[in-house]
């Protein structure tokens, strides 16, 4: 039971724009303490009666035990409907209902190694608290951050801040280097001899990174992201064909199995659908 | 403090509070957040007799006040049902009701048939899911015809344990609902459950396509509880010794005391679960309070009270 979720009353300490994004900080006694890098808060939308019923998730940028007001954790979020609209316009001290901290974390090397983590957008949230943890354990930590336009990015000053290195790519050029993300990979592995990559971000894009891990024979682990509606594993609406360890694809949930999956064990080409040999899938022309 | 101790046909609850198939999966996620003993019952995601994949994502899309779902009924089969999550669901204390579904009348019997393995007296009841508009032929779901209805809850009720009480879950897709009520207790239904989802459909004006890989889904929330209300009030007036579980949209402990003065003995928290983990406690206080406020000494006093004085 201690190391399960809580739902708690949140309070909003603040909600500072950055970029295209809000990066919102909430006070959230209980949870802060429980957080592991890769963990996810799912988030109530509008009071007791809102007309909006489903949380929103997110996955936690930064996690304190002990901040000025108690534990607090923090978001990033886009605001491109009405739930995230509603989160981007609150105001300090405004009540938020928060329940975390939820989903399965980043696995961590248990011997030092070398790290590269990749996000794109404000998907690199998760990536800065599991860079600190990754660096407590002595690994070497180099950074990929990709979007579509600079605004869009997320990140970068805390990257350098933290890793050996930092590669910036964005689609239009408008900074770092044009491209995307994997473009840069192949000769980052190289030089830094990586043994692991962490990726999160948009779907294609971690398709694309658990390839070319795959390809350069470094292992993977991606934070996926698909429509939750509760979070907490009740509802089945957030599930994606994983194969297990026994070689079977099973659809599985990515708020209570994920988000973090080994890149190879996710059919990204399956994505959408249910693969005729998952587990359980429909035989025939059956439903 | 109201007697809030209930029963539906011969199981006793000591209180009405349960959750909603398909809102709880088998439990254990939800018991994280309260003890599952605390709730008068936990009703299961729906079983069938194989493994089920469910179908493909997107599953679900918001609606105002509600959402619509076409999961498909994933889920593991009866088997891990009986061998797995009904002990763990008894050593925490819940108290159980199964739902079962079929695509035929065949599996409605097989499912009920492994149901009577599990261990002794970790089924409280047994639900059978006759509505799940997201199986088979959807326009063809047994709770729409009152002879497929009554086949697939004799099926289940000749199969199961006497002692077992049976509930049909129905569907507010129909024309009379009262007539396939009637069909089900004729079947051997000791109860009822009402309601399912209705059915609904939502288009994504971006990709100007079915927002659900499904196309059509369930629409549950708020949204559906005077749908809820109007078919637990129906059925009542019409059947009032046969026990009804009222399910749909319930938020507040006020929604529950709707469904209770409308005819239900009982009452199910559903997709406001997704909204608030601890719903099914909270509503269950929510309740107590209000059956106080209105001077009721019981739940039981409360039953159908909306119905005195009026003709029907």
């Amino acid at each position: 039971m201690a190391a399960g979720p809580l739902q708690v009353k949140g309070e909003v300490i603040s909600v500072r724009r950055v970029g295209a994004y809000s990066h919102v900080t909430l006070l959230a006694p209980g949870i802060a303490e429980r957080v592991r890098p890769g963990h996810f808060v799912a988030l109530a939308v509008g009071d007791a009666t809102s007309s909006t019923l489903l949380r929103r998730s997110f996955s936690i940028y930064r996690a304190q035990e002990r901040g000025v007001y108690g534990g607090t954790v923090e978001v990033v979020l886009s605001a491109h409907g009405p739930g995230t609209r509603w989160l981007s316009e609150r105001r300090e001290r405004d009540a938020v209902d928060v329940v975390g901290p939820l989903g399965t974390p980043f696995t961590l090397p248990r011997d030092p190694a070398s790290c590269t983590l990749v996000g794109g957008g404000y998907g690199s949230a998760p990536l800065f608290g599991l860079a600190d943890a990754l660096r407590q354990r002595g690994c070497r930590v180099d950074v990929v951050l990709g979007a579509a336009t600079e605004e869009r990015l997320f990140g970068v000053l805390d990257a350098k801040r933290i890793a050996q290195s930092v590669t910036v790519t964005t689609d239009d050029g408008s900074m770092g280097v044009r491209g995307r993300v994997t473009d840069v990979l192949p000769a980052l592995f190289e030089r830094a001899e990586t043994d692991v990559v962490y990726a999160c971000g948009p779907m294609p894009m971690l398709r694309a990174v658990a390839g070319v891990a795959a390809a350069y024979e470094v292992a993977s682990q991606v934070a996926v992201e698909e429509a939750m509606a509760c979070g907490i594993g009740v509802c089945m609406t957030c599930v994606l064909p994983v194969v297990g360890d026994d070689g079977v694809t099973r659809m599985v949930r990515s708020c209570t199995e994920g988000p973090v999956f080994r890149g190879e064990s996710v059919r990204f080409d399956a994505v959408g659908t249910v693969p005729a040999d998952a587990y359980g899938a429909p035989q025939g022309s059956g439903h | 403090m109201a007697d809030l101790q209930t029963s539906l046909a011969s199981a006793w609850l000591p209180n009405p509070l349960a959750t909603a198939s398909g809102c709880a999966a088998m439990g254990r996620e939800l018991a994280r957040f309260f003890p599952l003993s605390d709730l008068g019952a936990v009703v299961t995601k729906s079983v069938m007799l194989a493994p089920r994949s469910g179908r493909p994502t997107p599953r679900m899309a918001e609606t105002p006040s509600g959402m619509l779902n076409s999961i498909g009924l994933q889920g593991s089969g009866v088997d891990a049902l009986v061998e797995h999550d009904l002990p763990w669901l008894q050593a925490a204390g819940a108290r159980t009701i199964v739902s079962i579904a079929g695509g035929s009348i065949e599996e409605y019997a097989l499912v009920a048939e492994r149901v009577n393995l599990a261990p002794p007296g970790s089924v409280a009841a047994v639900e059978v899911n006759i509505s799940c508009p997201n199986v088979e032929d959807r326009g063809l779901v047994f709770a729409c015809d009152p002879m497929a209805a009554a086949s697939a809850v004799h099926a289940a009720r000749r199969a199961l344990d006497p002692s077992v009480p049976v509930l049909a879950k129905l569907s507010p897709d129909v024309t009379d609902i009262v007539a396939i009520a009637r069909a089900c207790v004729g079947a051997g239904a000791d109860g009822l459950t009402m309601i399912n989802t209705v059915l609904g459909m939502v288009i994504d004006t971006d990709t100007l396509r079915p927002a659900l890989a499904g196309i059509t889904g369930g629409l549950s929330g708020p949204a559906i509880r005077p749908v809820a209300v109007r078919c637990v009030w129906q059925v009542h007036a019409a059947l009032p010794d046969v026990p009804i579980l009222g399910v749909g949209g319930v938020r507040t402990g006020l929604d529950a005391l709707q469904l209770v003065l409308a005819g239900a003995s009982a009452v199910s928290v559903g997709t406001v679960v997704f909204n608030d983990p601890t719903a099914p406690v909270r509503v269950l206080r929510e309740l107590d309070e209000a059956l106080d406020a209105r001077g009721f000494d019981s739940l039981a006093q409360a039953v159908g009270y909306a119905h005195r004085g009026l003709e029907v």
